[in-house]
C-alpha cells in the first residue's frame, strides 16, 4: 500500500464484516512513535483463526474473514522496527465483551516508514460505504487532537443517512479544518 | 469552522428530499473496495464517482456504493454499473476514466466500451 491510510481503510473493512456496531480508529503520535489501534465490538475470532491471521497463506476460504490485509499492515509496521498485534474475543466465548483489536506500532523516523497519507479520505470513504455503522476517529499528536464520532452526528441528523452527499462533504471539511485550523 | 448548526441545516434540507428519494435510484455504481481494490487505487476512483455524480446533478438517479472482492483482482480497480437488471463491468479504473463514465454512460446512456472488461 502506498499510504498507511489505505491500510487503515482495508483493516477497518474487516470490522464491518465482523458486524461491529462501533469501530474505533485511534492514531497517537508521541515523538517518533506512531501507534495505530483499530478496535471493534464485532463477532471476534476463535483462537485458531486468530493464530492464522498474520500468515498471508492462511485462508479459511469458506468465510474469507481475513486475507492479505493484516500481513500487509504487519509488514508496514515491522519494516520500521515496529510491531503488530491482534487480540480478539469471539462472541462464542463471551457474548458481551467480544470484538477484535489490531494494534500497530511504527517508528516514523525510520526510512521505511510509509507516510500516513490522506486519512480524511479514508474516514469519509468508510462512512460513505457503511453509513449504518458507527465510527470513532481520534488522531492525537503533540500539536492537536482531531476527532470525529458518528454517534454524535447521528443524534443531530435524526435519520438522515450519513452517506448523503452534503453530510459526507460536511464531515470531510470538519476533519480537514481540524487538521488545518484557519484562525489560531 | 464547521459547526453542528450547519449539519442541522443539512438535515432539514435532506429530510424533505429523503421522502422523495424512495425508489428513485435507477442506476447503481458499485466500486470494489477489498484489499486488492484499495491497493490498486479504488479510493480515488470511488471519490471521483461520489464527486462527479453530484456535480452532474445525478444524485437522485445514481447511487454510489462499495463492495468487497469481485474475484478479478488483476483487473482492479473494478467498477460495476447496474441498470435495468443489466451490468457493465469497467476495469483498471482511474479518477479520469470515472469522469468519462459519468458523462457518457451515467448521463448520456452510452457504455464506454473501451474501459469494459472485454476491452480494458
Amino acid at each position: 500500500m502506498k499510504e498507511l491510510s489505505l491500510n487503515i481503510l482495508d483493516i477497518a473493512e474487516n470490522s464491518v464484516k465482523a458486524k461491529a456496531s462501533l469501530i474505533e480508529i485511534l492514531l497517537t503520535q508521541e515523538e517518533n512513535i506512531l501507534t495505530l489501534i483499530i478496535r471493534d465490538d464485532g463477532v471476534g475470532m476463535s483462537k485458531e483463526v486468530l493464530e492464522g491471521v498474520t500468515n498471508p497463506f492462511y485462508t479459511t476460504r469458506t468465510t474469507r474473514k481475513v486475507g492479505l490485509g493484516i500481513p500487509l499492515l504487519k509488514m508496514a509496521a515491522e519494516q520500521t522496527g515496529g510491531t503488530l498485534t491482534v487480540e480478539s474475543v469471539s462472541e462464542n466465548d463471551d457474548n458481551i465483551n467480544h470484538g477484535t483489536t489490531v494494534t500497530a506500532v511504527f517508528y516514523t523516523d525510520h526510512i521505511d516508514f510509509t507516510p500516513l497519507g490522506d486519512v480524511v479520505s479514508t474516514i469519509t470513504t468508510l462512512i460513505q460505504g457503511h453509513p449504518d455503522f458507527n465510527f470513532l476517529f481520534i488522531h492525537k499528536t503533540d500539536e492537536r487532537e482531531v476527532t470525529l464520532d458518528t454517534r454524535e452526528l447521528r443524534t443531530v441528523l435524526e435519520g438522515v443517512p450519513l452517506n448523503s452527499y452534503d453530510v459526507i462533504k460536511w464531515i470531510e471539511e470538519f476533519l480537514s479544518e481540524q487538521y488545518n485550523p484557519i484562525n489560531e | 469552522m464547521k459547526t453542528l448548526a450547519e449539519l442541522q441545516a443539512i438535515r432539514d434540507k435532506m429530510k424533505n428530499k429523503v421522502v422523495m428519494r424512495e425508489g428513485v435510484d435507477d442506476i447503481r455504481v458499485v466500486v470494489g473496495m477489498a484489499t486488492c481494490g484499495i491497493a490498486a487505487g479504488a479510493r480515488p476512483v470511488l471519490n471521483a464517482f461520489v464527486e462527479g455524480v453530484n456535480e452532474a446533478g445525478l444524485n437522485d438517479k445514481v447511487a454510489v456504493s462499495q463492495t468487497g472482492c469481485i474475484g478479478l483482482c488483476q483487473y482492479e480497480p473494478i467498477v460495476e454499473v447496474h441498470q435495468n437488471g443489466e451490468k457493465v463491468t469497467y476495469v483498471h479504473m482511474t479518477a479520469e476514466k470515472a469522469a468519462k463514465v459519468i458523462s457518457q454512460h451515467l448521463k448520456g446512456g452510452k457504455v464506454v466500451a473501451e474501459f469494459t472488461a472485454q476491452n480494458g
